[in-house]
C-alpha cells in the first residue's frame, strides 16, 4: 500500500497571542511576534530549528529578524491551504520545521463603518452596500427558500457556538452568555437571516503553528498530531460577484456546497468518512454557515441540515461537537484571515486533550474548515492522533 | 404600510470601470442593460469579463437585456457598509430572463415585500456624471 503524503508530517506547535477587541500597544507585527515566541515555547524549539516560515506578509521580516535563513518561505496568508503546502513541504524535503504566523492589530479603527476587510471594492457589488454579513445572507436566503431552514435553526447554532465560548476563559468574550436561541433571534437584525449574534464579531490578535517531521516530533514535549486529509474548493474571488448558491460550471458542482469536494478527497486520504469525526471544528462566520457545512460533507442530506443541528448534537457532548472555543462569534477574529487559524490550533488541542473547556473525551479525529459559501470557497483539513 | 425603499443618494462608493466592462457602464448610462454573449458557443457572460465563462473564448459581443427578471435570493440590510448608506436597503440577486444573474439592490418597493421568485425589471439612477447605477423595481 502507498504511504500516506503526510506520513512524514506532525503539527507539534500551537499558540495564539494575546486576544481582545482592541490590543493597546501593538500592530500586526508586535502581536504576530508574540505569538511566534509563544509557539516556539510551546515545542521548546528555537529560531534556528525553523527552515521554513509561511507568515503572509510577516514571513520575510521573521526570516531576517530570527536569521534562520535559508529558509523555504510562503507569502500567503495562512489558512488551512497554506497549512496544507507547509505540510507538502515537509512531506518533500524541501524544509523540515515550519513556522506558520499571522496576526492583525491596529487595522478596524473607522467603527462607523464595518470592518474593512468585509467590504469589497469590486465594481459590480461595491455601489450596493454589500459587506460580508449580506453576502453570506444571500447564501443562506436562498438555502431557506428551497428547504424550509428556519431562524431558530440558526439561532440554535449560534447559541451553542456562542455558549462555547462564553466558557472559555480565553475568549475575547467569555462570560457573556449563556445565550439561549430566544436571545440570538432578539438581536438586532444586521442582514436578514442574520441577527447581530448570528455574526463574528471582529477583535484583534495573533496565531502560530509549527510543523515538522513525524521523526523529529518525537523528541518534542508535547503530544504530536498527524494531518489525515486536506483539500480546497474554490469557486473564484470572495466579494466581487453574486454569491449565488447554483453557481456552478460544467462539472455541475456548486458553489452552495463549496467544502463538499473537498471534504470528500480529506476523507479518502484519510480511508474515514463523518462518523469516524470526533470533534467537528468548523468555520463560523454566520451562523447558517453549520448547517450548510454539514450537508456539505455529508454528516446529512442536503436540506436536512437545519434539522441535524438541534437537539444537542453540536453542542458539548453531542454526537459532533462543533466549534467548541466560542469560534469566530465569541473567541477570536482577528482580522482579515489570521481566525482561521484558530480551527486548526483548536483541532490540535482537541487532540491533545487538554482543552481548558469544552475538551471532547478521547478525540481521535477531528475536522476543520475555513471560509463559506458567501466567500465562494471552503478549505477542509483532517487532524488525527495516529500517524496515517 | 412598510417603508418603500429608494436608491441611495451621491456620495456612496462608485464603481470603477475597466477596459472590458465600461461598454457595461456606458450601456447604464442610455437606460441600457448590457450584457455580452458568446460568438463561438452561444454562452451569456455576466459580470463582464475578457472571456467567455462558458468556453474561454476572447469571442464576446455586447447585446442588450431586457431587463426582466425574478429575485433569486435577497437579504434586507439594517447594518449599513458605511456611513455613506442609508437604511434600510435591500440586496438583491436577480435571474434576468436571458439567464444570467446580477447583483444590486430594490427600490420602488415595500421593504418587507421582497421574496425569491419576485418579478422585477431593471431601472437607471444616475449617482454621477460617469456612473449611472442599475436598480431593479417590481414589476406593476
Amino acid at each position: 500500500m502507498a504511504k500516506h503524503p503526510f506520513h512524514d508530517v506532525a503539527i507539534v506547535g500551537i499558540a495564539n497571542s494575546e486576544q481582545a477587541r482592541v490590543l493597546e500597544g501593538h500592530d500586526s507585527t508586535t502581536i504576530t511576534f508574540q505569538a511566534v515566541h509563544r509557539v516556539l515555547a510551546d515545542t521548546g524549539l528555537t529560531p534556528w530549528d525553523i527552515d521554513g516560515v509561511a507568515a503572509g506578509p510577516f514571513s520575510g521580516p521573521l526570516t531576517y529578524y530570527m536569521r534562520n535563513g535559508p529558509a523555504w518561505r510562503n507569502h500567503m496568508a495562512p489558512s488551512i491551504p497554506i497549512i496544507l503546502d507547509a505540510a507538502s513541504a515537509i512531506a518533500t524535503g524541501q524544509c523540515h520545521t515550519v513556522l506558520v504566523a499571522h496576526g492583525s492589530a491596529g487595522i478596524y479603527t473607522e467603527r462607523a463603518s464595518t470592518a474593512p476587510w468585509t467590504r469589497p471594492a469590486n465594481e459590480f457589488v461595491v455601489a450596493y452596500g454589500m459587506f460580508t454579513a449580506a453576502e453570506f445572507a444571500l447564501i443562506a436566503q436562498r438555502h431557506m427558500h428551497m428547504h424550509g431552514t428556519t431562524p431558530e435553526q440558526l439561532a440554535t447554532v449560534a447559541a451553542t457556538i456562542r455558549n462555547n465560548g462564553h466558557a472559555h476563559p480565553d475568549a475575547v468574550y467569555h462570560g457573556r452568555g449563556p445565550f439561549t436561541p430566544d436571545d440570538i433571534l432578539a438581536s438586532r437584525m444586521v442582514s436578514d437571516p442574520f441577527h447581530l449574534l448570528d455574526c463574528a464579531m471582529t477583535s484583534e490578535g495573533a496565531c502560530a503553528l509549527i510543523l515538522t517531521t513525524r521523526e523529529r516530533a518525537q523528541d518534542l514535549p508535547k503530544r504530536p498530531v498527524y494531518i489525515l486529509g486536506g483539500a480546497c474548493d474554490s469557486f473564484g474571488p470572495s466579494y466581487q460577484h453574486p454569491p449565488a448558491w447554483d453557481l456552478a460550471g460544467p462539472s455541475g458542482r456548486n458553489n452552495g456546497y463549496t467544502g463538499r469536494w473537498a471534504a470528500q478527497k480529506s476523507f479518502a486520504m484519510g480511508e474515514l468518512g463523518p462518523t469516524d469525526v470526533d470533534v467537528c471544528e468548523f468555520y463560523d462566520p454566520f451562523s447558517f454557515e453549520i448547517i450548510r457545512q454539514f450537508e456539505a460533507y455529508g454528516f446529512c442530506e442536503e436540506g436536512e441540515g437545519g434539522d441535524f443541528i438541534m437537539d444537542g448534537r453540536i453542542g458539548p457532548g453531542g454526537q459532533f461537537p462543533v466549534t467548541t472555543d466560542g469560534g469566530t462569534m465569541s473567541f477570536s477574529h482577528g482580522g482579515a484571515a489570521v481566525q482561521q487559524l484558530q480551527r486548526v490550533i483548536r483541532g490540535v488541542e482537541q487532540l491533545r486533550g487538554t482543552c481548558v473547556t469544552s475538551q471532547v473525551p478521547d478525540a481521535q479525529v477531528a475536522m476543520c474548515s475555513n471560509g463559506g459559501a458567501g466567500a465562494l470557497f471552503t478549505d477542509v483539513i483532517l487532524l488525527g492522533t495516529e500517524t496515517p | 404600510m412598510s417603508e418603500i425603499l429608494q436608491p441611495q443618494s451621491p456620495g456612496i462608493p462608485l464603481p470603477v470601470p475597466t477596459i472590458y466592462s465600461q461598454p457595461y457602464w456606458d450601456g447604464c448610462r442610455v437606460g441600457e442593460l448590457r450584457f455580452q454573449r458568446c460568438q463561438d458557443c452561444g454562452a451569456i457572460t455576466m459580470d463582464p469579463a475578457p472571456a467567455c465563462s462558458a468556453c474561454f473564448s476572447e469571442n464576446l459581443e455586447w447585446e442588450v437585456s431586457t431587463g426582466l427578471g425574478e429575485v433569486y435570493s435577497w437579504t434586507t440590510v439594517w447594518r449599513p457598509q458605511t456611513p455613506a448608506f442609508t437604511v434600510p436597503y435591500v440586496a438583491v440577486i436577480v435571474t434576468l430572463d436571458e439567464g444570467f444573474w446580477l447583483l444590486a439592490n430594490i427600490i420602488n418597493c415595500p421593504v418587507d415585500a421582497v421574496h425569491v421568485g419576485m418579478r422585477v425589471k431593471t431601472t437607471f439612477v444616475e449617482l454621477s456624471e460617469e456612473i449611472t447605477l442599475p436598480y431593479f423595481e417590481p414589476v406593476d
